[in-house]
């Protein structure tokens, strides 16, 4: 192990053949990619190295989480974000670290005769520990980007449609689970309080699956619903989807419908409306919903 | 001790639950309610829980009881003003409060309660 005599010889060492090592650094990285300059590569060499150095003068190269390593923590966190959010792959970000390795190398290999192996050494686990801390700071960076873009496409796949005064409809999109049903149900209440809806469509078209657990979560949400004061229907149902429900035995007690449309029709008459046909000469024909009943457009 | 009071809107009563509920006012209020149908032949009760921010199953069992009571004297009980976080609750609990009736607030309710025959047509209108 080096002594702390020689810690401090490896910081001076860092900072007095600062071009040299970095020169070094850069030859070993050999980058060729055009998504980065090989001048901004250098600058963010040279500004880990200074900081690095300036980390080691402290007498610590064995621990990174101290305080004095905060700068080259900023640094990396700073350098490997902004490579997770271009694109780069973890082994390219890594790789950026761990070449600073073979200059480190060479250079204590040339001049520093009496402890090399020593010196290598703590060089070594310092530098794998700045990697380690790369490749997490790279994978949060991912983890982040994966879960924001998580949470745009469940805002994006639960919007609450008002079809009238008073009829919304919630038109499902993609799977539904556990975490997706709550986001839905919270979402589809909210619209009632704000609407004051007495009617509420749940769309199931663009639903790929209904199996027993998706069924449960539809029932969960007409239940929540009608304890708002809301009545539900369902639509969009498939055959395919019609015939698996069957086939499980799932009750759906509820009021369902194939289209959309359907569905829309229902409420109307349920809401004391209709949709009539206009005639060329401007006058509405009878109404064609079931019971005659009177225009009375929102 | 505290009572809930029971107003009288036409032939509805009106109950406005604000206070957290225990046994002894729950059966006091149960008491009082079946008592007031009979006085004035209601035909309708509408419970109102907007102030509720939370419900448990006791609640949720106090409201089907009260429901149960009045349609033996052919009064329908309306829940109103649910609060969308107390539905979801009450959903995750398995209570989905059958046999009670709801509506998103008071006037809602009330014309439930005046309009329910209307409905029940419009409804066989339908399916028919």
């Amino acid at each position: 192990m080096a002594t702390g005599e020689s810690r401090t010889d490896l910081a001076r060492m860092m900072s007095e053949n600062e071009n040299t090592i970095l020169r070094a650094w850069v030859v070993a990285f050999g980058s060729a990619d055009t998504r980065i300059s090989a001048q901004e590569i250098e600058s963010q060499a040279r500004q880990l190295l200074q900081a690095l150095a300036r980390a080691a003068a402290s007498g610590n190269l064995s621990d990174i989480r101290r305080p004095e390593y905060g700068d080259v923590r900023d640094l990396l966190s700073a350098f490997s974000r902004s490579r997770a959010i271009q694109g780069f792959s973890p082994t390219e970000t890594a790789t950026f670290v761990l070449s600073l390795k073979q200059a480190l190398f060479d250079h204590v290999r040339k001049h520093r005769t009496e402890d090399a192996a020593a010196d290598t050494w703590t060089l070594s686990l310092l530098i794998d520990q700045l990697g380690l801390f790369t490749v997490e700071t790279f994978q949060r960076t991912r983890e982040e980007l994966i879960a924001r873009q998580r949470e745009e496409i469940e805002e994006l796949s639960t919007p609450v449609v008002k079809l009238w005064e008073g009829i919304v409809a919630l038109p499902l999109i993609g799977a539904l689970d556990s975490g997706r049903t709550q986001v839905v149900m919270q979402n589809l209440l909210e619209a009632i309080v704000q609407t004051g809806a007495e009617i509420a469509i749940l769309d199931i078209t663009g639903v790929p699956t209904v199996d027993t657990l998706v069924a449960q979560h539809l029932l969960k949400t007409v239940s929540a619903a009608r304890l708002m004061g809301a009545d539900c229907i369902i639509s969009g149902i498939r055959p395919q989807i019609a015939q698996t429900i069957v086939q499980l035995g799932v009750q759906l007690d509820v009021v369902s419908k194939a289209t959309l449309a359907d569905a829309f029709a229902l409420a109307l008459v349920r809401t004391n409306r209709a949709v009539v046909h206009i005639r060329p000469n401007g006058k509405a024909a009878t109404a064609p919903q079931p019971g005659g009943l009177p225009v009375a457009a929102g | 001790m505290d009572t809930i009071p029971i107003l009288k809107i036409g032939r509805a009563l009106l109950v406005t639950i604000q206070v957290d509920m225990h046994d002894e006012l729950a059966a006091r209020l149960q008491d009082d309610l079946t008592n007031r149908i009979v006085e004035c032949q209601a035909r309708g009760v509408l419970i109102d829980i907007s102030a509720l921010e939370i419900v448990d199953s006791f609640i949720g069992r106090m409201l089907a009881n009260i429901a149960s009571v009045s349609r033996l004297l052919d009064a329908d009980t309306v829940v109103v003003g649910m609060r969308p976080e107390v539905a979801i609750t009450l959903v995750e609990l398995g209570l989905g409060l059958p046999g009670v009736k709801t509506a998103l607030n008071a006037e809602r309710g009330l014309a439930l309660i005046g309009g329910v025959s209307r409905h029940r047509d419009m409804d066989d209108a339908v399916d028919g």
